[in-house]
């Protein structure tokens, strides 16, 4: 019986066991496998949406929106580098691999960040000419699998990212179904053709932290210590990692919060590991301020940035940065009403398409078939790219102005305040016209 | 340059004392002979006294001798370079070699060669645990034991092991090839004893000549891959 929509209280979905998860316990009992996915968490979280800025007014003096400076750039890696990253907007591409998504999307990610003058990273899978090629500025990915990973490409690099872990899946490898597996990704990653390559979750050569220092100071070598070493944790127990990563003589955090995206992971491992960006980021800053290394050790985040609005509030807590990358999918096209037809043809829709994973995507993003990523033109793609990242930073701007501040790192937690009460405590601002700090007390 | 002063380069050994240089000093001077660079061929290291990164990320037709024991990653990321470590080896040396030659006279600790994508590693003593991890093309010749877990995730090259294999050797193994000649205390998953054949015999043979290990390939047993876990089957859970 269909729903009346003159009487729909007469039916009443369950909140436990609403459509969702009706479809999924029936899925599972048809496939006997778990669920995998790409995208990230699509479950509500607490986030940056419930914090809003105090605007200037009596005691606080703005900026003039189009006629006093509000500066964006970064420098990463002062600490230990000879040649730190000088970023020109707070905005970095995240790391994906070769592999995950197609080589013109690659290439477009770095079209559009070089034209911007800020980074893009690597992935699993190594680098590739393309990418090199077109990224002034590009972050070498480290990863357990060290598929790819060689010398020649270590030294091309400008920076080195030591992936510890993803926001998406802490604790867990990478995955690349044997279908996306091409013949040229196959040889980048020395396996054979086809097979499902789940990449390791820790790295072959070292264990623990201070293994982790012994690491970097080989890195350091390799590189005669000219390149920024990064350090990218997934958040979990992010003020310990954090601490732990910078006296392993990390020159930057990376830190994705749990609503990360990736290409395939399984869906319980995506909803139900890790914590949320918000109070990953304060956690991260406490851990930084209590070493005395907050913005020595500058800190870059991601996990969930969609707008302006989130880069300012990332950074207002206390980032240096901060990186997209299922943003930077759509931004290219990825979910885009122009695919509808396509879309409707593998059973999904603009706007719910997450098969990363299968290689079927009508965007050419996503995939590893010629003929579908063909479809996807990287100059068009690297100048939607740029715009976006353009627009991300004018936003920040806006925010960064109306709280007076001459240069967007000159954001403060006292800029904000919290919509709800978990936002509240996770972030460590007050609740919106209270004094109320949940938890003020201490991390632990 | 004439011929004479050439040669006279060429046969003389730069000796660094690492008692008294900085470990990146050495490093960036062994660097800088990247992409064919003059300077000297030959280089003794002294006093390593277990330091890690020694010879790491060399990139030229030299031969390093170091007179000691070295700590992690000891010609990490080699290409082309032959290193002799005359003494031990910490974790990961030979990590991600692309070519060239690492020799350790005693034994090397865990994750020897791991991820090695070519060269030859040899290891005179014993090798602990994870040797030849993830490996991607490399070869290694240990004349000793190696630990558990060894040749994990190994996806190409060959692991030739004279003494014993610890437990779960070769677990998750892609399509490298192990030989072993003595005990093997356990397979890892998916890691299946393979028939011996004269095409393995002969490369086995080069293996052990190229390493100076006597040992006849004969007395060796072969592992590899089932390829049953190559993609997830459901029915293969209880494998995991």
């Amino acid at each position: 019986m269909a729903v009346d929509a003159e009487r729909p209280w007469d039916l009443r979905e369950s909140y436990l066991f609403d459509r969702t998860v009706i479809a999924e316990i029936q899925r599972a009992a048809r496939e006997g496998i778990y669920d995998i996915r790409g995208f990230g968490a699509k479950r509500r979280l607490p986030h940056f949406d419930d914090l809003l800025f105090l605007g200037a007014s009596v005691s606080r003096y703005p900026l003039e929106g189009y006629r006093e400076r509000c500066d964006t750039d970064v420098v990463l890696g002062t600490r230990f580098a000879k040649k730190p990253l000088h970023l020109k907007v707070p905005v970095t591409i995240a790391g994906m691999s070769f592999g995950a998504l197609s080589a013109p999307a690659k290439e477009a990610l770095s079209r559009g960040a070089s034209e911007v003058g800020t980074s893009t990273t690597t992935g699993d899978g190594g680098m590739t000419p393309e990418e090199r090629e077109h990224s002034e500025i590009l972050v070498y990915q480290v990863l357990p699998s060290r598929y790819g990973m060689n010398p020649d490409d270590l030294r091309k690099a400008d920076a080195v990212e030591v992936v510890v872990g993803q926001g998406a899946k802490p604790g867990g490898g990478g995955m690349l179904l044997g279908h996306k597996i091409s013949d040229r990704v196959a040889e980048m990653r020395d396996l054979p053709k086809g097979i499902d390559q789940r990449s390791a979750c820790r790295h072959p050569d070292w264990t623990g932290p201070d293994d982790l220092e012994i690491k970097i100071g080989e890195l350091r070598e390799l590189t005669d210590w000219e390149k920024p070493v990064f350090v990218k944790i997934g958040a979990t127990r992010t003020y310990y990692d954090v601490q732990l990563a910078v006296k392993a003589g990390a020159d930057v955090i990376v830190l994705d919060g749990m609503q990360g995206g990736t290409a395939a992971t399984q869906d319980v491992f995506i909803e139900h590991v890790g914590i949320p960006t918000m109070p990953a980021v304060r956690l991260a800053v406490d851990a930084l301020q209590e070493l005395d290394m907050h913005r020595e050790v500058q800190l870059v985040v991601s996990g969930g940035i969609r707008s302006g609005a989130d880069v300012a509030k990332a950074l207002a807590l206390g980032a240096d940065a901060a990186s997209i990358g299922t943003a930077a999918l759509i931004a290219m096209g990825d979910n885009s009403p122009e695919h509808e037809e396509a879309y409707r043809q593998i059973g999904s829709s603009a706007g719910f398409y997450d098969d990363w994973q299968a290689g079927l995507d009508p965007a050419g993003i996503s995939t590893q078939d010629d003929e579908l990523a063909a479809r996807f033109d990287p100059v068009l793609g690297g100048r939607r790219i740029a715009n976006y990242l353009r627009v991300l930073t004018l936003e920040t701007q806006t925010l960064a102005r109306a709280c007076g501040k001459s240069h967007v790192h000159n954001l403060e937690p006292e800029d904000l305040v919290a919509l709800t009460v978990e936002a509240a405590a996770m972030a460590r601002v007050p609740l919106a016209g209270t004094d109320w700090i949940p938890g003020a007390s201490g991390h632990a | 340059m004439t011929e004479t002063a050439q040669a006279a380069e060429t046969a003389a050994v730069e000796v660094v004392n690492l008692a008294a240089t900085p470990l990146r000093d050495l490093n960036h001077r062994l660097h800088e002979l990247a992409g064919g660079a003059r300077g000297p061929r030959r280089w003794r290291i002294e006093n390593p006294n277990g330091a890690h990164a020694v010879a790491c990320g060399l990139d030229a037709d030299v031969e390093v001798e170091i007179q000691g024991h070295v700590g992690y990653y000891c010609a990490g990321m080699n290409k082309r370079a032959t290193v002799r470590v005359h003494g031990n080896a910490g974790t990961g040396v030979a990590e991600n070699m692309m070519s060239g030659t690492v020799v350790v006279d005693g034994n090397a600790s865990q994750s020897a060669g791991a991820s090695g994508h070519g060269g030859l590693l040899v290891v005179h003593g014993d090798a602990a645990a994870r040797c030849g991890i993830s490996m991607k093309g490399i070869d290694i010749v240990v004349e000793g034991s190696v630990g558990h877990l060894s040749a994990f995730m190994a996806q190409t090259g060959r692991l030739v092991v004279c003494g014993d294999a610890g437990e779960a050797l070769g677990d998750s193994v892609y399509e490298a090839r192990i030989y072993v000649r003595g005990t093997v205390a356990g397979l890892g998953a998916d890691c299946i004893e393979k028939e011996l054949e004269e095409e393995h015999r002969t490369e086995l043979s080069d293996l052990l000549e190229r390493a100076r290990v006597d040992a006849d390939p004969a007395d060796f047993r072969r592992y590899g891959s089932a390829r049953q876990l190559y993609n997830f089957k459901v029915d293969n859970a209880g494998a995991y």
